[in-house]
């Protein structure tokens, strides 16, 4: 029997999109536990045994002091060897919204991640400038050499909901270089791809970033959810776009190829 | 030691926090302030080094890219940053002693993952620093309506107070004597007096039924057992008068009849769902909220309440524990049910209300608006629950009385909907600790505000704390799914007193309620019993699965008690500290509430009927309807909802290719993995209740149902809720109207064929200012669900195609009262629309009909500002041009002009976009239906209107229009 493709969905108190993420995932053919943080801790489920860990939205621990703060200390304090083997085993993470400030604030974005060095965050994510909670779709246009991002369009259309989504890196030399090693992923952009402001970039993210990798693009982190299109019927206008013709209702969304990427690179790679 | 650890934006990082504030500040009219910074402050306390403090600062509190810290051991008298403006002024707001701060909870927790020991506690205050020239009145205004709730926050007025010990007050080790409360031979009048000085709400013949009672058994009630009668017998736990008698006057032409009508909610909405008996109703009336039949797996439950008196007084948190109390009530459904999506829906005096007219006490309407979108927003986006549908009402009487109405969607597994406790099952309490915030909650909104109530009931206002009800929510479902409890309800009004003596009505229990963890020591008996601390929830659990359902909570760290046993005596009996504190009989909890009769009278109104001309040009009319806050685009408080989690999102609130077309019904998609969806929608309209509340009922079931067939819904699957918020049900003439709209539930859902599965009401929304009490209009709000067979069937409203045929479907009639273009004459008239059932359907099924052979590109119901802001919106949330012939649009009546068909609101309307190819097909499917092509959809960005004599009567460019219905709302 072929070896299947393992995901863990991992959610503490305050995760409330992993269910969608994990249907995602098991959309493409992949085993997913959505396994609460405090049975890893525990030692009943084992971060080796899987070949994927996902880091769902949601508001982690209230998001009080500050968005992902708690919980990206719990990785980088209580699993971080565990999470750096996963990551020297050629493993992929993808960290959305929530899971995307996460990686970021334990220092595992933009990486390398070392887990015993502390305060090692070199980028943050934090409040917009509209000072508000943002529900809107965004064009992404998708950059760098990640497994996550093969094969998607130039230009993809994903929703984002968060209040602390603005990219801010520790200083310009660090952005330069995250440009040139191709680790932007991601950047807001308008329909037709050209940089535009608010409410294209609906966060004052510096040079528009919604997205980056580590250097080997195993690791993504976005703020963008590409779970809320992963259904033609997400889209915020599939009614026009099905009135204008070509539409197959059997089709995804854009953001599903994110995650069958996931999926197909562990085939190819780790099984 | 105990040190301050204060954190600030870096220098060049945007002050998101501080902008915030200044906002505020400038909305209450404020023009002094120029600039406002915000400082994090952390005092921790206990037994640790300064490095240890300086690592808890820089690997937990401190952003090190964008924030800076600095940690001091006294007072420092330079703030840690500074103006831009020359003069400036340092407020800082901590949290009184006592109040539950999630974020220092949190920061405990973070704390111990760091291993670093000995830190006692945590506070957490904010330093404002305010830049300008601001006096002093203006200071204190800043800090009493902008910084902080004086409910739970003061204003720091001693800097060394951050390095004091906090001793909490009231805090006693000793355990209090039981107080009775001697009622023998008390007066009439002595028993009211007696029952207001105790916050008790209760009236004298209530008063008195109580008195015989303990009489009867020759002592007197203790304290707590007269405040155990007065929640289940509160308005808000009991229904009076709903259920009570009422002598219904209706006077007409100088003629009285009067009818008397036992059990209002029996009579009316109750009856409408038992003369309908549907099948596919599982569960109505009996449980926290209805439970219908949604697939072969699962049912759907639905549930709306209002939270209006808290909300006035605190917005924020009045809506944000509205939210969480309704979802709670679908997590105690049954067995417990899964919240799938929320709709909101909120009622105030518009943002532009002069401040100097406002009553005494009454916050500004602008304030209530953004606290309560702010409120809404916290708990629904945290609990991980899509806010999908919704809307906004403004009327000057709303200005005491903002109402709040949240309600929540549920899915639950079939054979999960019924449930029992057994003799010898536990009294299990699980979530939140219990603390003294909510006292008094369901009998503080069984009587009216006054300018004393932001005083006198503080204690009301509950705290949320969204992500202990989510834990509660996760390791819930999986207890369900295991059979670990027998029965699960939630803490709602009343506390564990209203949950206990609900689950235990039958059966009767046994409560120590020195086993309730507590927030913190020091509360009163009573105080335990009766607190409305939030997201708490109650089991009955058998005795062998108490261990396994320990362990599950735990492992996702969630807290539970078992504090009693539901015994088989049909008594409530507590103890505190094994001392006797309350023996009441459940038979005279839940039966011995003497029946009243209100008087009701219904005299019909007359309202001044303005006269004029049409006017020949219509656009600038056109515009004063879309700009008014009735009808404007709420996309502003739209975003701050996630309206997408969980994934099910099909047609969202905002719908067309720039994602700002207004939606009618919403629908989700509730199972990934199924096409079958739920649309939810909701009609409400105090404007036509203030001409004849029987045709508002009749006006807002009509819009939920038409709603809900105009994004697809199965029309045989409809499934309603009522909410009715009144003002004082004790005055006649509130009274009378709110029959009449009672009255007009049962007859509308009958001809309709959509049951009532639940309902909510609340009264006394009325506010006495100098002796004059003002009513809010009495409103009924109407939530509809139903099945989606296929969500890929389901159409939006925005015009899709240039070219297109435009079809008026539903007759209009001369039915200018109540609208939105009457009021823009300052008028509200007589001619209030009208609903017709028989026709209605007949249109609603042929519409469905063609919808689901996928005839229809786009349709839209006629509502506020009728067919023009129809048209309008469909045009420019599509981005299309539309031309339009007022002659071909169905008409019935003699005053048919220009103005009456554009504006009329009459009801059963629909705009609908056909494909010219369909056109045929379109047809076949409406006969018999009063249809009108009354225009194209055009390329071109403008709207032609020609009027009934072919005159242009209104012209106007798309995107201007849109810009006209965009603006008036941002904020």
């Amino acid at each position: 029997m072929p070896q299947k493709v393992r995901v863990l969905v991992l959610r503490t108190a305050g995760t409330n999109c992993n269910v969608e993420t994990a249907f995602a995932f098991t959309h493409g053919g992949a085993v997913v536990d959505e396994v609460h943080l405090e049975r890893v801790f525990a030692g009943e489920v084992k971060l080796a045994d899987y070949h994927i860990l996902a880091l769902p939205g949601g508001f982690s621990y209230g998001d009080d002091i500050a968005s992902g703060r708690i919980f990206a200390n719990e990785l980088r304090l209580r699993l971080g060897k565990d999470i750096a083997r996963f990551i020297d085993d050629k493993k992929l993470i993808i960290g959305i919204c929530n899971g995307f400030q996460i990686l970021v604030k334990a220092g595992i974005l933009p990486g390398p991640f070392a887990p015993e060095a502390s305060g090692q965050q070199t980028v943050t994510l934090t409040n917009n400038d509209s000072g508000k909670f943002e529900d809107r779709w965004t064009y992404l246009k998708v950059e760098g050499h990640s497994v996550w991002t093969r094969g998607l369009k130039d230009v993809i259309y994903i929703p984002v909901a968060h209040g602390e989504g603005k990219f801010i890196p520790a200083n310009d030399q660090l952005m330069k270089a995250l440009a040139a090693n191709g680790q932007v992923a991601f950047r807001y952009v308008c329909a037709d791809g050209a940089r535009g402001g608010y409410p294209h970039n609906p966060n004052g993210a510096v040079d528009d970033v919604a997205g980056i990798t580590d250097a080997t693009g195993r690791i993504l982190g976005l703020m963008p959810h590409p779970e809320r299109h992963f259904h033609f019927t997400q889209h915020p206008f599939w009614t026009r776009l099905k009135a204008e013709g070509g539409h197959d209702r059997a089709a995804l969304g854009d953001g599903a190829q994110i995650f069958a990427n996931g999926i197909n690179y562990v085939k190819e790679n780790l099984l | 030691m105990i040190c301050r650890i204060e954190i600030k934006d870096k220098d060049g990082i945007f002050d998101a926090a501080g902008h915030g504030v200044l906002r505020d500040i400038a909305d209450m009219g404020v023009a002094s302030v120029v600039d406002v910074r915000v400082v994090q402050v952390f005092i921790l306390e206990g037994d640790f080094s300064l490095p240890d403090a300086d690592r808890i600062a820089r690997e937990l509190l401190v952003d090190p890219v964008a924030q800076d810290y600095r940690i001091t051991g006294k007072p420092v008298a330079e703030p840690f940053v500074v103006s831009s403006a020359v003069r400036s002024r340092v407020a800082e707001v901590a949290y009184n002693p006592g109040v539950m701060d999630p974020v220092e909870t949190t920061t405990l927790k973070g704390i111990a993952d760091m291993r670093v020991a000995g830190i006692k506690s945590v506070r957490t205050a904010r330093q404002f620093v305010i830049g300008g020239t601001v006096s002093d009145k203006e200071f204190e205004l800043i800090k009493d309506k902008a910084l902080m709730n004086k409910l739970i926050q003061h204003a720091v007025k001693d800097p060394a107070d951050s390095f004091r010990t906090v001793v909490l007050d009231r805090v006693t080790k000793a355990v209090p004597a039981v107080a009775v409360v001697p009622l023998k031979g008390l007066s009439a009048k002595k028993l009211t007096a007696l029952a207001a000085c105790g916050q008790l709400y209760l009236n004298a013949n209530e008063m008195k039924a109580i008195q015989a009672h303990f009489d009867g058994k020759g002592r007197a009630p203790t304290d707590i057992e007269l405040e155990t009668i007065a929640q289940t017998w509160s308005e808000h736990c009991h229904h009076k008068t709903f259920r009570g008698d009422i002598r219904y006057t209706v006077k007409h032409k100088g003629k009285a009849k009067t009818e008397l009508i036992q059990n209002l909610l029996k009579n009316t909405i109750v009856k409408a769902t038992t003369t309908l008996n549907k099948s596919w109703c599982v569960s109505v009336f009996h449980d926290n909220a209805g439970i219908v039949k949604f697939d072969n797996e699962y049912n759907m439950c639905f549930k709306a309440e209002t939270h209006n008196h808290p909300s006035a007084l605190e917005p924020f948190g009045g809506a944000n524990t509205g939210v969480g109390g309704v979802i709670r009530d679908i997590l105690g459904t049954g067995l417990g049910a899964k919240p799938v999506c929320n709709t909101d829906i909120f009622c105030f005096a518009p943002p532009d209300f002069p401040a100097d007219k406002l009553p005494a006490g009454v916050l500004h309407p602008k304030r209530v608006m953004k606290g309560v979108v702010s409120g809404v927003r916290d708990y629904g986006n945290k609990m991980g629950i899509p806010t999908v549908n919704g809307a906004v009402c403004f009327h000057e009487h709303f200005v005491g009385n903002p109402l709040v109405f949240c309600g929540t969607i549920g899915l639950i597994p079939k054979g999960k909907d019924k449930k029992a406790a057994r003799k010898g099952d536990l009294v299990v309490v699980a979530g939140g600790r219990t603390g003294r915030d909510g006292i008094h909650g369901a009998t503080f909104s069984s009587g009216e505000l006054t300018h004393e109530s932001e005083v006198v009931s503080s204690g009301a206002v509950q705290i949320g704390n969204p992500i202990e009800e989510k834990k509660v929510l996760d390791v819930l479902m999986q207890a369900r799914d295991q059979g670990l409890f027998t029965a699960l309800t939630d803490c709602g009004a009343g506390g564990l007193s209203s949950a206990v003596g609900e689950m235990g009505e039958v059966l009767g229990a046994r409560v120590d309620l020195d086993k309730v963890p507590l927030k913190y020591q020091g509360l009163h008996y009573t105080e335990i019993w009766i607190s409305e601390s939030q997201e708490r929830m109650v089991m009955a659990v058998s005795p062998s699965k108490i261990a396994t359902l320990k362990a599950l909570f735990a492992s996702e760290n969630v807290e539970l008690a078992v504090i009693g046993t539901y015994t088989g005596t049909g008594r409530l009996e507590l103890y505190y500290h094994a001392v006797r504190v309350c023996d009441l009989d459940m038979s005279f909890m839940h039966g011995g509430i003497p029946k009243i009769a209100k008087e009701a009278v219904w005299a019909e109104p007359r309202h001044k009927e303005p006269k004029f001309a049409c006017p020949a040009d219509l656009l600038p009319k056109l515009e004063e309807v879309l700009a008014d806050y009735n009808v404007c685009s709420k996309e502003a408080i739209i975003r701050r909802y996630d309206h997408e989690v969980q994934g099910g999102s099909v047609v969202k609130p905002l719908v067309g290719p720039a994602c700002d077309g207004p939606s009618d019904a919403s629908v989700i998609r509730p199972r990934l993995d199924s096409k079958k969806g739920i649309a939810v929608s909701n009609g409400i309209n105090p404007r036509f209740g203030l001409i004849d509340p029987y045709w508002m009922a009749g006006s807002v079931i009509d819009e939920a149902i038409r709603q809900i067939v105009a994004v697809g819904g199965d029309i045989p699957t409809i499934a309603i809720l009522d909410n009715f918020c009144w003002g004082n049900p004790d005055k006649p003439d509130r009274l009378g109207g709110l029959v009449r709209a009672a009255k007009g539930c049962h007859d509308f859902a009958v001809a309709y064929a959509t049951p009532f599965i639940s309902g909510k009401d609340s009264f006394y929304n009325e506010y006495t200012d100098k002796g004059r009490s003002i009513a809010i209009p009495g409103t009924l709000l109407i939530s509809a669900m139903a099945i989606v067979s296929d969500v890929a069937k389901a159409v939006t409203m925005d015009f899709k195609k240039a070219g297109s045929l435009i079809y008026a479907v539903g007759k209009t009639y001369d039915e200018l009262g109540g609208s939105v273009y009457f009021k823009t004459f300052g008028a509200l008239g007589n001619a209030v629309p009208q609903v017709r059932p028989a026709e209605a359907l007949a249109a609603y099924t042929a519409l469905a009909g063609a919808i689901r052979r996928g005839l229809v590109l786009a349709a839209h119901d006629c509502s506020e500002g009728g067919l023009a802001v129809a048209l309008a919106e469909m045009a420019f949330a599509g981005g299309f041009g539309a031309n339009a012939i007022l002659g071909a649009v169905p008409f019935e009546g003699t005053a048919r002009r220009d103005d009456t068909v554009l504006f009329s609101e009459s009801n059963s309307r629909f705009l609908v976009e056909v494909d010219p190819s369909r056109q045929k097909a379109f047809a076949q499917a409406m006969a018999g239906v009063p249809v009108g092509l009354i225009g194209r959809v055009q390329q071109a960005p403008e709207l032609f209107v020609y009027g009934l004599k072919d005159n242009l009567c209104l012209k106007a460019k798309v995107h201007a229009l849109k810009e006209t219905w965009k603006k008036p709302l941002q904020f």
